[in-house]
């Protein structure tokens, strides 16, 4: 088992000064843009779930910042690689970084999706629709992205695995909306092509849980050295402390 | 369904941002203050010719890397610019060299007061046989000066732009060969930041020290630009990536390419340069 040396101190021990800010810069831009996705998605589940059109319409425009936050993240990431040749927890955090950006990006463009379905949806439609589920449900997933973006800032593994095991519950949500959102539309087949769009958001917000989960699983990676992607929680959670007994 | 619409918006944002944002960190050669021109350099040793007419410009408080294989001139670039090749027989230079505008090579200027603006750093750290402090104090007393507080201010002041003073504050009277490599290879540089040098030219400065040393001298470089315009030759390309703002690849005599150094290590414009970098047979 190897120290817990992942502290605040890690962005304050390179002789380079230079080196210790760029790889903070990273860290705090990448925290940055998460916060932005959150807000996005916060926004999105709130302009399905009370029809606030100009709101959803504000999501939809909005999704060019997160683009711009991962490009530019990005070339601050190549920047570090090229001109500091990072090693162990410092490559790490780096190779963490460039992954979860690609996860925060797509979580952003699945807000976006929810938006514009909120844009489509009529009152009637939502009058019909089990609002209040996706409600919970996006709240739900929206938790997730905040935890693991948490876990993030503190680099905090086990705070990490908690999260990821909110996964379960998101799951069975998802499970438990669908079937009522086809049991809706076996019996007013007319409603399939709206109710459709109420399906795509509820797999939106699956996937963004997944997502959210994959964050995770970097920050376990970047504090512990360990990879855990497709394996049990329980796994994640013995590598997660260290704990191999 | 508008899903292109928006990628289109998309990336139009992304690419002015883009271009907003790569404006302030990204260097640009036509923005910089040039604080050496070389113009068509060319250099023989005898009948062999070492440099092929290399034309460059080196930005002032920036570091310029030069890299390249064993031979191919850079050493040889770097001495011209205090002209260390004097000294050597057989040794023949066309083109110029400005700094400041002035053409080094000028019948008017003075070699000592050339190499005073000019500072020297050498691959082996090669202080004097006398103490801490009298290593640093001897340009000054070469100048003629004798005043004791001049001195100790110069000779502080030296050993912290050296990053050295907090390690030998307490032993100045000690002999300088008491101090480790890196030490001592931190005192030649004081002895010659003492002198208020315009530009610093390191050949290999690190590469006889251990890496902690060898971060030390990168950081002081780091520190260093923002008074000195530095030049400096390498062997290590992850050194010229990490400390220098600038690179320029040499190879057999010529320059290949010179670009801002994430340009440069990221996407060089020819293939002999990435072969080089990337450690390949070209």
């Amino acid at each position: 088992m190897t120290d817990d040396s992942i502290d605040e101190n890690f962005f304050k021990q390179h002789i380079s000064h230079q080196f210790n800010e760029e790889l903070e810069e990273i860290h705090s831009r990448v925290l940055a843009m998460g916060g932005l996705v959150e807000q996005q998605l916060t926004d999105a589940v709130t302009a399905m779930v009370n029809g606030d059109k100009e709101l959803a319409q504000t999501v939809v425009t909005s999704d060019y910042k997160v683009n711009s936050m991962e490009v530019e993240l990005d070339e601050e990431c190549t920047h570090v690689l090229v001109r500091r040749q990072p090693t162990a927890s410092d490559l790490r955090l780096v190779m963490a970084v460039v992954k979860t950006i690609t996860d925060l990006e797509r979580i952003g463009d699945e807000a976006e999706r929810i938006g514009r379905m909120a844009l489509h949806l009529l009152d009637d439609d939502r009058a019909v629709a089990p609002m209040k589920e996706m409600g919970a449900f996006g709240n739900h997933v929206r938790d997730m992205l905040r935890g693991s973006l948490d876990a993030v800032a503190r680099m905090d593994a086990e705070a990490a695995v908690r999260v990821a095991q909110q996964d379960i519950q998101a799951d069975s949500q998802y499970e438990a909306l669908l079937q009522r959102l086809m049991d809706q539309m076996m019996k007013t087949p007319d409603s399939i092509p709206r109710v459709m769009d109420i399906v795509w958001s509820a797999r939106s917000m699956e996937r963004i849980g997944d997502r959210a989960r994959n964050i995770c699983e970097y920050v376990v990676y970047f504090v512990r050295g360990k990879d855990v992607r497709h394996t049990s929680f329980d796994e994640m959670a013995r590598e997660a402390t260290g704990d191999r007994g | 369904m508008s899903d292109t619409e928006t990628r289109d918006t998309a990336t139009h944002a992304v690419s002015s941002n883009r271009g907003r944002n790569g404006g302030q960190r990204q260097l640009n050669i036509r923005d910089e203050d040039i604080c050496v021109e070389i113009d068509q350099l060319k250099l023989w040793y005898g009948d062999d010719q070492a440099l092929k007419g290399i034309d460059l410009q080196i930005p002032r408080n920036r570091v310029t890397a030069f890299i390249g294989p064993s031979g191919c001139g850079k050493s040889t670039l770097l001495r011209c610019m205090n002209r260390m090749n004097d000294l050597i027989d057989n040794c023949r230079i066309e083109g110029a060299i400005r700094i400041d505008g002035q053409d080094i090579h000028d019948r008017s200027v003075d070699i000592p007061e050339l190499r005073r603006r000019v500072g020297m750093v050498f691959q082996k750290p090669n202080p004097f046989p006398k103490s801490i402090y009298e290593n640093v104090a001897y340009g000054l007393r070469l100048q003629g000066v004798k005043k004791r507080r001049i001195l100790d201010e110069v000779v502080e002041k030296s050993l912290r732009q050296a990053a050295l003073w907090d390690e030998v504050k307490d032993r100045l009277s000690e002999n300088a060969f008491g101090l480790s490599g890196g030490q001592q290879q931190r005192l030649v540089i004081a002895r010659a930041v003492a002198i208020e040098p315009e530009v610093l030219l390191l050949d290999e400065p690190a590469s006889a020290l251990d890496p902690l040393a060898t971060l030390k001298i990168e950081e002081l470089i780091f520190e260093l630009k923002k008074h000195y315009t530095i030049a400096i030759v390498t062997h290590n390309m992850q050194q010229a990536a990490r400390v220098s703002d600038y690179t320029a690849y040499l190879y057999l005599g010529e320059l290949m390419e010179f670009n801002d150094t994430d340009t440069l290590f990221t996407n060089p414009s020819k293939k002999a340069t990435e072969d080089y970098i990337t450690g390949r047979h070209g």
